[in-house]
This record gives structure tokens, C-alpha cells and sequence, in this order.
């Protein structure tokens, strides 16, 4: 098994395995992906592609559906 | 910009795996495409030859992925199918870029989804499907000492709590709204299948430490910024428990996007096919839960068929057919042994969301005829999932059914959808 390495959500640092999914570590950050139009944060739902709740901005680029996007070294996610 | 193969199957779970598997080993040009980044579905999810043997769901997968990678197929994993911009391609999307890929014969696998019905806190952060938790575990969440309620309905609970109990989980409680008479029927029809019996009876050995409660569901959860708490109920009487994740799923409905888009024709909910899993879209066969919700067993099967007639071997597909029968009677029982009950449409209050994306509460679609009006009134299912979630708790609370469906069957990039003017040119290539 690999050692892993970090990324940041929201500037925090979080320790991943490999082959870790953004979404599991927005979750282990203990961030919510977004806001709702009426301001509620939301976390992941489905896990799989579906409903869009875990969008994120990845290294600058919005709506990135986390649940499908695999972490990769020094990757820097923003929520909300 | 376009590639073209004898069989190109669309989702990359056993269904399509054992697809473009039999078709690749005839000797066909297959294309298998997944808008994941790896394939295996939900249930092979992050399947690992070294983890295989030992994950309760990696059972049978070694001897498929091993099969599998030997058959040759093309592998495009993390590709979304959007559109058919013309009759025999589909418009696929990654990351912004575009293509088009066509095909002979197009077999699709897209699988199933949870339903989620509305309930007061279900918007929570750390309320999430079982098989949306399950999924997310497999993807490296660490459950480690968290404590977890399961709700809803369908096998996936059991199956689900079972998993996360192997991962240090601490399972505060199973909750299935089926009553126990109705699941000890469907279980006598088991016995002529020991193996669904005992992979039943070992996921309830492995959760045998925490309660698994039948004709009970859950009424609300609570919690400032995430779930902390929720209630649950046998109709009688309420209990609170205590929890930091609560999984919750209404058993499953196929993803019929892409079957509705090609105009295969969906009878009671799923799509209408012959014994060569053929739908009513010329060239175009669906497998696994876009049939009938049955799982892996009857997914592996169903795909073996069409593999097979895509590649023009109907006597080898032919010879599953009473396999297949079998499997989609036990779909059938399973879709009535967990129907749910009357009681979960009235779980909503006036001011719970009901579609996510647009935050649409109860009280705004109580007046609307139909899923068109409350479209074009309330914006319920206009959102980025399309009415993914919200439709099926429609389907379910007001008898709403789901209306067409246009593309992009998925929101897509400007470029791409401005690429929609190219479509001829690049598709007659």
C-alpha cells in the first residue's frame, strides 16, 4: 500500500491514501461541499454521480462532482 | 473527432463488464465507457486484486476482472454519454472535452440509483444514502468509530451495515420499513437459493451487535450544520438515537436517462426487453437493474446475453435464458417484498425540500397537477441533477410521472453544448 500524501480543502490540510475520491476527503475535512440557493449547506448524498450535491471547485475549476473525481498530490479544493 | 466500434456499452459495473467481456472474447471491437474513473460499478467499486477475496462485496469479481482484462476491450473511464447526435453515436463529455463515438450495437448497463424520499433534516450534511455511504467508504472515507444509523428499505441496508461494521463503524441501528411478515415471505421463496439465504444471513452475523428492525423508519434528523440525532418510529411509538452519519435509502430505481433518450420503451418502471435483451430501440439492449432491480447475479447474466447477440451468437445467449427467467422473477418478489408503505408520504412537513437543487419545499407542489407544472412553476427537478433525486420521491409521494427526456442528459460544459452545431459533420466521418 502507498503512504499517501495531502491535499487542501479549504486551506486545511488533509492526509489521503491513494486512489482517495474528493468527496471522501471533503467529508474527512469536515467541510459541506456547498451552499443550497436558500444558503444551507449541503454534504455529499449519492456517492455516485447522481444528485450533485458534493460539487466543489478543484484547483480553480467549479462544479467538479467530487464524489467521481480521485485525489491527486497538492490538489486544492475550495467548498462552498 | 470520432471513434467508432462494433459494440460500444455504456457503464462499466458487472453488467456491462460481463457484456463487453463475451462480446470482446467473440471477437468484436468492443468499447466499454463509465463516467467513473475506474471501472467495477457500485458493487466492484475500487475493487483491488489484493482486497478482492477479502471485501464482502468483492466476491466473484476476481474471476471477471481477471477475465475481463484479458478479453481486450477498450476502457473509457471517466466519459458521461450526453447525447446522440446522430442515429448510432453518442456524444460523450470528460473534463470539458468533447466526443463522439459510434457503434454497431450499443448495449447499455447504466445501473441503478437510490431513491431518497424527503423527511424533516434529510438536507443534512451527514445524512447520505446507504449505498451513497457505502460508495463513499469504498472511496477512501475513513468510518473508523463513527457511529451510524441505517434507514430505508431494500437488502443494500443489511448489506451496507455489514460493510461498514468491517470498517470500524459502530452501528447504532438497522431500520426497514418492510414489515417482517412481508420479508419473511419473500425469504421462503429464497430457499431454492441458499446463496442470496446465507449471504443474507452472514451480513446479519457480521451486524448481529446492533438491532435490525423491521416495519420501522425513520421520521426525522436533527443537528446544527450536520446530523446529530434522528428519530425513528414503528408507527406506534418514537425513539431518538444518537449518530454522526445516517444512511438512508428507499431501495432502488434504474437510471433510464440514456434508455429514455434512444426511445427504448419503459414499461412499469423499467425497460421493456426480449430474451436477447433487446429493447424496443433498434440495436440498442439493456442489462442489469434497467430491467428489473436484481442485483449481481442477474446483472451478470443479463449481460452475458447481450454480449452474446451483439456479437451474433444467439444459440450461447440463448442458453441463458432460464437463468435469466429465473433471476427476473426473484426482481419481481424483491420489488414487492420491499414496497413502500403509505406512511412515508406523509414524512414531509409544509416547509421540507423536496427537490435539492432548487430548494423546493413540500407546501409549493402540494398544488401543482404534475411533474410539468411543478417544473415550470416551482424550478422542482430544473437543478444540476436533473430531477435524479427529486423525481423518484415525486414518482412516490404525488404519482407524478417523469416526462421525457432532452439532452444533455447531463449538465455539460458551453464548448460542448456549442459543439451541438458540428453534429453531422462530425458523426457522418
Amino acid at each position: 500500500m502507498s503512504e499517501g500524501f495531502s491535499i487542501t480543502v479549504n486551506g486545511k490540510l488533509v492526509r489521503v491514501a491513494e486512489g482517495t475520491t474528493v468527496a471522501a476527503a471533503v467529508m474527512m475535512a469536515n467541510e459541506p461541499c456547498r451552499f443550497s440557493v436558500r444558503g444551507e449547506a449541503r454534504g455529499p448524498l449519492c456517492g455516485m454521480g447522481i444528485c450533485m450535491e458534493c460539487r466543489v471547485t478543484v484547483n480553480g475549476v467549479a462544479h467538479q462532482r467530487s464524489c467521481q473525481l480521485i485525489c491527486t498530490p497538492e490538489m486544492a479544493v475550495v467548498t462552498g | 473527432m470520432s471513434t467508432s466500434f462494433d459494440v460500444v456499452v455504456v457503464g462499466a459495473g458487472p453488467g456491462g463488464m460481463a457484456a463487453a467481456t463475451v462480446a470482446a472474447e467473440a471477437g468484436r471491437r468492443v468499447c466499454l465507457l463509465d463516467d467513473n474513473a475506474a471501472p467495477g460499478g457500485q458493487i466492484w467499486r475500487g475493487f483491488r486484486v489484493e482486497t478482492a477475496r477479502k471485501y464482502l462485496h468483492g466476491r466473484g469479481s476476481l474471476d471477471w476482472t481477471a477475465r475481463f482484462e484479458r478479453a481486450g476491450c477498450a476502457i473509457w473511464a471517466g466519459w458521461r454519454a450526453i447525447d446522440q447526435p446522430a442515429p448510432g453515436f453518442l456524444r460523450l463529455e470528460r473534463d470539458g472535452e468533447m466526443w463522439d463515438v459510434g457503434f454497431g450495437r450499443l448495449i447499455l448497463a447504466t445501473g441503478a440509483r437510490e431513491r431518497f424520499l424527503p423527511f424533516p433534516g434529510w438536507t443534512l450534511p451527514g445524512v447520505m444514502g446507504a449505498g451513497g455511504l457505502q460508495a463513499l467508504v469504498k472511496g477512501g472515507l475513513d468510518p473508523q468509530g463513527k457511529r451510524v444509523a441505517l434507514a430505508g428499505s431494500g437488502p443494500l441496508l443489511l448489506a451496507v451495515a455489514a460493510g461498514l461494521q468491517s470498517a470500524g463503524a459502530r452501528i447504532v441501528g438497522i431500520y426497514e420499513q418492510a414489515p417482517l411478515v412481508r420479508l419473511a415471505g419473500f425469504g421462503l421463496t429464497l430457499l431454492g437459493q441458499p446463496g442470496k439465504l446465507a449471504e443474507g444471513a452472514r451480513y446479519r452475523l457480521k451486524t448481529r451487535h446492533a438491532a435490525y428492525k423491521t416495519g420501522c423508519w425513520v421520521v426525522q434528523a436533527e443537528g446544527r450544520g450536520r446530523v446529530e440525532q434522528v428519530t425513528v418510529t414503528d408507527g406506534c411509538k418514537l425513539w431518538k438515537l444518537d449518530c454522526d452519519w445516517l444512511a438512508c435509502g428507499f431501495h432502488l430505481v434504474p437510471n433510464l436517462e440514456l434508455p429514455r433518450l434512444l426511445g427504448c420503451r419503459i414499461v412499469k418502471g423499467y425497460v421493456a426487453v426480449d430474451r436477447l435483451q433487446q429493447s424496443s430501440a433498434p440495436g440498442v439492449a439493456c442489462v442489469g437493474e434497467l430491467t428489473g432491480i436484481g442485483g449481481l447475479e442477474k446483472a451478470l447474466v443479463e449481460g452475458q446475453i447481450a454480449g452474446w447477440a451483439a456479437a451474433g451468437r444467439e444459440a450461447e445467449a440463448r442458453a441463458l435464458t432460464p437463468k435469466r427467467q429465473r433471476l427476473q422473477r426473484f426482481a419481481l418478489r424483491m420489488d414487492r417484498a420491499f414496497a413502500l408503505r403509505p406512511e412515508l408520504r406523509t414524512l414531509a412537513r409544509a416547509e421540507t425540500v423536496v427537490c435539492r437543487c432548487e430548494d423546493v419545499a413540500q407546501s409549493a407542489l402540494e398544488g401543482c397537477a404534475g411533474w410539468r407544472e411543478a417544473r415550470l412553476h416551482t424550478r422542482c427537478g430544473m437543478g444540476a441533477c436533473q430531477g435524479r433525486v427529486c423525481g423518484a420521491a415525486a414518482e412516490f409521494l404525488f404519482g407524478w410521472e417523469s416526462s421525457g427526456t432532452r439532452p444533455p442528459v447531463f449538465p455539460a460544459t458551453v464548448s460542448t453544448l456549442a459543439a451541438e452545431a458540428d453534429a453531422p459533420q462530425t458523426a457522418r466521418r
